[in-house]
């Protein structure tokens, strides 16, 4: 584990953060790693640090990346960052986007 | 599992992890169960606020007690919670708002909360990027002592508090039925199999009426859904939490500088909707940028929602039931459970092993729906 190697950008999270999180709370999923470390709250919405993370969570667990990964964490919208001023522009539609 | 409990706790929020670090540190056995993880419900979904300005005397008292232990909390607990009291300034657009938080001002001043009336021009030097004429505020109800906590840095940290402590967390462990005998509860009956205890505690949030319907006890509470949104961060210019009940609207800046605020549509229906949609993304953007028009550009990351368990007088249901002996509830925050808990977790501790409670708690007994006897709290973003 490393403190050199960082895993999620937009929130500064390092692998040795990881390791740490999982170690001590004893989290087995990424939505709690998502909770605990901010990974995937950022701007790029976990694109990349979410892949990454389940893999160390994988190994920490004992648990193959595929069985970490199907436990992703919920998409949010609105996917990509939107700015409030187009945003503002939305009418209507209840529900959906989930 | 063959040794009982003194306190098996239903959910893994806010008030489940701190009920058991406060029961921990009595030296009682307790053991926690969610169906998913800690923070999975309302308290990971939450903003965070921290207010003590209510229309009521009860929860005026239950939230300073509350701020007491916020104060306190990341160096009792050991860990950093981002506890910050950069108030709150809940604006004021008609003269009846103002008839009405000049009575409870008056109210909330005699309990020594610091609270008071903030001329427009108050407002304008307290936050200068706030358009206060083209929202129309008339003035403000303003309490400094008011803030904001990291909701996932709170409940960690009483849960590994609790841990250290020797209480057990069983996630992703569904509680099926809350098991009583001869008019006590028994234990609970789990996923992972039966557990006995002396107390179950009930602070499952918005599940907290179904988890109470298996041992055969009524709860009134509704669950109602309320969106959400974060920005990308900003430079910090908000310190205050803005709230306005006249739109059902607050907004505050994180630590980290992202916008987080919600509005709370009069129309949502109750039921366990936690979908995302297009309607409140426009509404709430066109709301915070008449707010605070320099945020037009600032872009929305992400947006989700939440379950408020609502009560019909919008106040929790703290206490043990008269039916089931030992079936304590903790739930029906409509909204405000966040800021409740810690000392709400520490009254049913101390409820639980006989000591003397920091407050009374009658108020919020579920009696009270029974008698008919509710004082609704009115100061409610819903």
């Amino acid at each position: 584990m490393s403190s050199e190697i960082t895993i999620c950008r937009c929130e500064d999270v390092t692998e040795e953060d990881v390791v740490r999180a999982v170690r001590e709370y004893g989290l087995t999923t990424l939505d709690e790693l998502k909770r605990v470390l901010r990974i995937g709250m950022g701007p790029c919405q976990g694109r990349t640090c979410l892949r990454l993370a389940a893999r160390i969570l994988a190994r920490e667990t004992g648990r193959s990346t595929s069985e970490v990964m199907s436990l992703y964490p919920r998409v949010r919208p609105p996917i990509i960052p939107l700015e409030l001023g187009l945003a503002a522009l939305l009418e209507g539609g209840d529900g959906g986007g989930d | 599992m063959t040794e009982r409990l003194d306190v098996a706790v239903v959910g893994a929020g806010i008030i489940g992890s701190a009920t058991a670090y406060y029961l921990a540190a009595r030296g009682l056995s307790v053991a926690v169960f969610d169906r998913e993880y800690v923070t999975a419900g309302a308290t990971g979904r939450c903003p965070g606020g921290i207010r003590q300005q209510w229309s009521t005397e009860d929860n005026v008292r239950l939230m300073m007690k509350s701020v007491e232990i916020y104060e306190g909390l990341s160096e009792e607990l050991g860990a950093e919670i981002d506890f910050h009291q950069g108030g709150y300034l809940i604006v004021a657009k008609t003269e009846e708002e103002r008839r009405r938080f000049e009575d409870q001002m008056r109210m909330q001043r005699s309990l020594g909360l610091p609270v008071r009336w903030l001329e427009p021009g108050e407002i304008k030097e307290m936050v200068p990027q706030l358009d206060v004429e083209g929202i129309g505020a008339i003035g403000a109800a303003w309490n400094p002592t008011d803030g904001y906590a990291n909701p996932f840095k709170v409940t960690y940290a009483f849960a590994s508090a609790a841990r250290r402590l020797g209480a057990e967390f069983h996630l992703f462990t569904p509680v099926r039925r809350v098991v009583v005998e001869g008019g006590s509860v028994s234990g609970v009956e789990t996923d992972k199999g039966f557990f006995g205890a002396e107390f179950v505690v009930n602070s499952a949030g918005a599940w907290s009426r179904e988890i109470a319907e298996t041992a055969g006890v009524s709860l009134p509470n509704r669950p109602y859904r309320h969106e959400i949104l974060a920005t990308e961060p900003v430079r910090r210019f908000l310190e205050p939490m803005v709230i306005s009940f006249h739109d059902n609207v607050y907004f505050r800046q994180s630590h980290a500088g992202a916008i987080l605020g919600g509005w709370g549509d009069p129309n949502e229906p109750p039921g366990y909707n936690l979908s995302s949609s297009p309607k409140f993304l426009g509404r709430f953007s066109r709301l915070l940028i008449s707010y605070v028009p320099g945020l037009r550009s600032v872009r929305v990351v992400r947006q989700w929602a939440g379950l408020y368990d609502v009560t019909p007088d919008a106040k929790q249901i703290v206490g043990e039931v008269p039916e089931v002996a030992g079936f304590i509830q903790a739930n029906g925050f409509s909204g405000h459970g966040f800021m409740a808990g810690p000392i709400t977790a520490k009254l049913v501790a101390q409820l639980i092993s006989g000591e003397p409670l920091d407050l009374p708690i009658e108020g919020f007994s579920i009696e009270r729906f029974r008698r008919g006897e509710t004082g609704r709290e009115a100061s409610v973003v819903g």
